[in-house]
Order: C-alpha cells, then sequence, then structure tokens
C-alpha cells in the first residue's frame, strides 16, 4: 500500500516552445455534441528499455499501455473522439521526433499526443523515463510536453498526469485523471451485504480493500488536504464516525460521543469533521477540530438534522433537515448561525454537497418515486436534475467540480431478485453518464484531490 | 374418446386460466389508478393481488405476520412504522406493552431495540430514522416500567431490510424496529 502512496516522480521537466499558442478549445461547460478529433500515438520504447521493463512489470510494451491509459481517459471525458491507432500513418518514434503533420490532417486528427518510454538506472535501481509531447495538427506545431522519471510500478499514474495535462490545455480546466476513488464494495444477498471499504484509481486499476468486511462500513470520504478517510464504521456495534490514515492502516474512533455518529466529513482545510450525533431519538450536526479535540453541537433542533457538509471557504455548511415536515435542504454558517432554508421545489431533498468550485450544491431528490441527481445555486435558484432513476444517491464531485460521481441501485424483481448497486458518473452539463468500473458492486463514493507529486 | 375428454379438459382449463389473468390485470389496473403511489410502485402491485395487499397493510404500515418473530412466547418481537413516521400504531404499542410486560417479569434480561428503514430514502437519513423509531419504540417499553439501562439502541438505517423486494408491501416490512435479547 504504501509504495502505491509514495510518489517517485524524481526529475520533471517542462519541454515547452518559446511562445504558448492558443491550441484549439473546447468549452467544457456545454453539452459537447461534437468531441474533437485526437490521435494517441503508442509511445515509443527502444528495444534495449522493453527488456529491461519486461523483468520489472511483466509488460511487452510499456509505451503502448502508457498511451492507452491516456487514451481510455480521454475518451471517457466524452470531450474527445480518441482516434483508432490502426488508421495511423506514422510510425511512433518518428511522430515524436517530428511529426509529419500531413498525414495526421488526413485521418482527421486535430491533436496528437506522442512520447518516448526510456528504462534508466540511477544509484543502481531501475527507473523509467517518459517524455511526452502535445502537437497542435492544424497549427502545425509543438504545444506543450514533459518529460519525468519515476519508478518502474508508477507507469500508469504517468499516464493519468499527461492525461490532466492534456486536458488541462485544451479545456482551460484543471484535469482529475490522477486521482483516487474510495466507495464501499458490495456483496451477498440484499438483507445480508457484506460490505468493505475499497479504494481504486479514477479509471477503476488498483482496486485495494481496506477492510475486512467483518463489520458494516458506510459512507467514506476523503482528507481534500491528504490521504486521510473518515467513515462510519459498525465495530463492536457501536456505530461511530472513524477515522483511517490510508498509508499506515491505522484507524481511530473519532470523538467520545454519547451516541451513534454518522454522516462524517472533512472541512476543507482538512482539520475537522462535521458529523451528525444521534441521541434520543434526535440528530443534531457536530463539529470536532482534530488538532484541539473540542466539539461542538451546531445545530440544536429536535428534526433530523444531517448529510453536512462545508462550502470550499470553510464559512458556511450545508445539510439535510425534516424540520419542515419532510427532508430539505439547508445552509447555515459554519458557527452554525443564520440557518437557511434553500429548496424550495417539488419532493424531498438529501445528501447536499457543495462543489470544490463554490457556486453550486449537488444533491438526491426523490420526487413521485423517482430519484435525480441534481445541483442547485447556493442560494437554492437555478435547480437543474442531471439524471433520473429508480434509485440513486450520494453525489460526490471529481476535484475540478465537472463531473459528479454517484451510486445507483437496481430495483428487485417480484422474487426479490435482481438487486445491485453501481457507480456511475455524470457531467455537469448533464450529458456523459457512465457507469464507473468496479470489481465488485459498489456504493458510497468519495472522489480525493489530485496526488500531487 | 378418453384423450380427447382429457383435452377437452386441458382447453378448458387454459380458458378458465386466462379469464382469471385477465380478471387480474384488470383489477391491478383500477389499483394503479386508485392509489396514490408511483408509477413504478403500481407496477410491482401488479404482482400483489389487491385483496392480500389489504390484508396486510393499513395505509402503508404493515399488519401481516410474515417476518414477525418472538422476543418470547407469545410475545412478537417487532412493530412496523409507517412512511417517514416514528408514530407507534395501536398495534404496535399493544406489541411493546406485551413486550413490556414480559421484560418486566425477566428482569435478568436486556434488550437491544434495532431501529430499521426501508430503502427508499438516503442512506444517512435513514440512520436518523431509524434511530427515531427505535427510541420511538425504547420510550414506550420504559413508560411501561422496563429502565432505560436495559434498552439499548441501534439503527442500521436500510442496511438490513428483512425483504429484498422493491415494492410498497415489502417496504412495508422494513420499516420497522425489531427487539432483540441481548444477553
Amino acid at each position: 500500500m504504501r509504495k502505491k502512496i509514495l510518489l517517485l516522480f524524481v526529475f520533471y521537466f517542462i519541454l515547452k516552445p518559446g511562445v504558448s499558442y492558443s491550441l484549439v478549445e473546447i468549452d467544457i461547460t456545454r453539452g459537447n455534441l461534437d468531441p474533437l478529433p485526437i490521435s494517441v500515438s503508442p509511445f515509443f520504447t527502444d528495444e534495449i528499455s522493453k527488456e529491461k521493463i519486461k523483468k520489472n512489470l511483466e509488460i511487452d510494451n510499456l509505451g503502448l499501455e502508457i498511451s492507452k491509459v491516456i487514451e481510455n481517459n480521454l475518451r471517457k471525458t466524452g470531450l474527445f473522439d480518441t482516434l483508432n491507432n490502426e488508421s495511423f500513418l506514422q510510425k511512433p518514434d518518428i511522430a515524436h521526433f517530428k511529426p509529419r503533420f500531413e498525414d495526421w490532417a488526413l485521418i482527421k486528427s486535430q491533436v496528437l499526443i506522442t512520447g518516448r518510454v526510456t528504462s534508466k538506472i540511477i544509484n543502481e535501481k531501475d527507473y523509467i523515463r517518459i517524455e511526452f509531447k502535445l502537437w497542435d495538427v492544424l497549427g502545425a506545431k509543438m504545444v506543450d510536453g514533459f518529460s519525468l522519471t519515476t519508478v518502474p510500478t508508477n507507469w500508469r499514474r504517468v499516464g493519468h498526469k499527461i492525461s490532466d495535462k492534456v486536458y488541462e490545455r485544451l479545456t482551460g480546466e484543471s484535469g482529475y485523471f490522477d486521482t483516487r476513488i474510495i466507495y464501499v464494495a458490495e456483496e451477498g444477498p440484499k438483507t445480508q451485504r457484506v460490505k468493505k471499504l475499497a479504494i481504486m484509481d479514477q479509471d477503476g486499476f488498483n482496486t485495494k480493500y481496506l477492510t475486512l468486511g467483518n463489520e458494516l462500513v458506510l459512507t467514506p470520504r476523503f482528507n481534500p488536504t491528504n490521504q486521510m478517510v473518515t467513515y462510519l464504521s459498525y465495530f463492536r456495534n457501536m456505530p461511530r464516525v472513524y477515522l483511517l490514515n490510508i498509508e499506515t492502516g491505522k484507524q481511530e474512533v473519532v470523538g467520545d460521543f454519547p451516541g451513534m455518529t454518522f454522516a462524517p466529513r472533512f472541512s476543507p482545510d482538512g482539520k475537522k469533521i462535521i458529523m451528525s450525533l444521534a441521541k434520543d431519538g434526535n440528530s443534531e450536526i457536530w463539529v470536532r477540530n482534530l488538532e484541539t479535540n473540542i466539539q461542538e453541537k451546531l445545530t440544536d433542533h429536535p428534526s433530523i438534522d444531517t448529510s453536512p457538509s462545508y462550502s470550499p471557504d470553510g464559512k458556511y455548511i450545508t445539510f439535510n433537515s425534516d424540520r419542515s415536515g419532510y427532508q430539505q435542504i439547508y445552509v447555515m454558517r459554519s458557527d452554525g448561525s443564520k440557518v437557511k432554508r434553500i429548496s424550495f421545489g417539488k419532493g424531498i431533498y438529501g445528501t447536499p454537497v457543495w462543489s470544490p468550485r463554490g457556486d453550486l450544491i449537488a444533491f438526491t431528490k426523490l420526487h413521485k418515486g423517482k430519484f435525480f441527481i441534481g445541483v442547485m445555486r447556493t442560494d437554492g435558484t437555478g435547480e437543474r436534475l442531471l439524471t433520473e432513476n429508480f434509485y440513486q444517491e450520494a453525489p460526490s464531485w471529481s476535484p475540478n467540480g465537472r463531473i459528479i460521481i454517484f451510486y445507483r441501485e437496481t430495483k428487485t424483481d417480484n422474487k426479490g431478485q435482481g438487486f445491485s448497486a453501481k457507480l456511475w458518473s455524470i457531467d455537469l452539463t448533464g450529458y456523459n453518464e457512465r457507469l464507473v468500473l468496479t470489481e465488485t458492486d459498489a456504493s458510497d463514493p468519495s472522489w480525493s484531490s489530485l496526488l500531487g507529486n | 374418446m378418453n384423450l380427447s375428454k382429457i383435452l377437452k379438459n386441458a382447453f378448458l382449463v387454459v380458458i378458465f386460466g386466462l379469464i382469471v389473468t385477465a380478471c387480474a390485470t384488470k383489477k391491478s389496473v383500477k389499483t394503479t389508478t386508485e392509489s396514490s403511489t408511483t408509477t413504478k410502485a403500481a407496477e410491482t402491485q401488479k404482482a400483489d393481488p389487491i385483496e392480500k395487499l389489504d390484508a396486510l397493510m393499513q395505509g402503508d404500515v404493515y399488519i401481516g405476520t410474515d417476518t414477525v418473530g418472538e422476543l418470547a412466547s407469545g410475545v412478537p418481537d417487532r412493530v412496523f412504522f409507517a412512511t417517514n413516521e416514528t408514530i407507534l400504531t395501536t398495534a404496535s404499542r399493544e406489541t411493546l406493552r406485551k413486550q413490556a410486560a414480559w421484560l418486566r417479569q425477566n428482569s435478568d434480561v436486556t434488550v437491544v431495540v434495532e431501529g430499521h428503514a426501508d430503502e427508499r430514502g438516503t442512506r444517512e437519513y435513514n440512520l436518523a430514522l431509524g434511530e427515531r423509531r427505535a427510541n420511538a419504540a425504547k420510550d414506550y417499553l420504559m413508560t411501561y416500567g422496563v429502565s432505560s439501562d436495559r434498552i439499548k439502541v441501534l439503527s442500521y438505517g436500510k442496511e438490513r431490510p428483512v425483504d429484498s423486494g422493491s415494492n410498497p408491501l415489502s417496504w412495508s416490512k422494513n420499516r420497522r424496529s425489531v427487539t432483540v435479547k441481548a444477553n
């Protein structure tokens, strides 16, 4: 586990032309019905490097595999039409050195990504060096690129970092590919589900299970500043909020509360956890400072107050409460003052989650027996429903605030068979709804921040 | 001769079957228009004849005996709730009085009251709702003389349904609090 997380990008060079060119830009604020044709040329790997890498990773052609990671990432955004590499006319090594732009224009590619993988030995240890270039085919120019050196096992992350660079350059927004998703892996019949905490790369690879399934675990959430996770565990039949360090595996209960604590979430600075405490039939929202160990009650109402989420500046908290008779969304200051209801549409509203950009709140809505994932502005105006289904909830934002991941459960048949729970993602535009592949059934996803170097 | 008689009877059976099916379909259509429940819910109702549903639910509170276990002989272990509600029905109060009476007679027994919700709500809200339901039952047991230190509450939200169906009847069985012996 530790090895996976330790980031070993030892060298990082930016390859840039002297002048910065404005490449074909993609507007991602609308649904994209005309994806940009892009070619990801297989990264060139020389024969000596291939042999060495094969010894380390048992992969024949690492350059090809890295280009596949990039291609897969870009295609799934819905913004790019990744062209089939069988149509490529130019060989990878020559394309990377100096592309013949006419050949790429001929297959209607507007953008070209090339690269080279070489093996290196530093202090008697094996490393790989990956160089990548981004080319504007119509402008016949290189517009971006970098090279980095890292341990061989880190190769998928290199693909993600390149994808982030390309996405950033072409959309003007920060990427979300070098990230991970923590979720609850589910197995077994609906009445006896076994649940474990699981973590995977954003594209579904490198799945690791963090608990054994001996006790029920729910709602894991990332600390936005580090590799800590907060979640609910039924350890010893005492449902409590826990803190887990995914690098060391160390876990501890959060605070000392006289009842069930649940619905935890970190503050944007990662130093506090907000959660609900249920006691004597009443749920209130509490905050606990992890540095000072001071805990404080924020709401004071005989109704159910739960699912709290901070605004990115930490000044406000949104939550859901049934104080009006039904579950609705409220916003208050982070000290608990100035509570204001913001959802007034038809139906009941829950699980508000503040966008990392600060301008929107994602929510689950139940109306006429259907569940919707939607967004509204932080004052409750501009409600927009993105997707409708039999059952879905628990939206979580990608770190750039462009995509929402959630889980969906199926309706069972007349014999109670056919239950499944899966992760899905959808663009903020309401387009590009996608099943997120997981090894098992899955629920309660939480998206990490970009991992950094 | 015999064979043709059998065939004829078989034919009649098929015809009869068709009529019954037709009636059932007609009835379920009627249910759909009458009930204020959703189309999805109504779809599943088609599977359960209306007579059966009437006998098993009052409003949307389950009143049947399927899934009901015993805390002790003659003492049902669970009570059921309406959607989003924590109010105890007359039948629920009767069940809880039986539980209280038995617990008063068996003063060494401690219990856990488990609170549950159906799958038609968000996970976190349901955890809170389950806790509220378990406490509604606990409070009633206390009113009838069981001391609070003998009763623990544990909410499972929607995590432990007893019926895996996705229809109003299944959901009504899952909206429950169950009193379980803890020692």
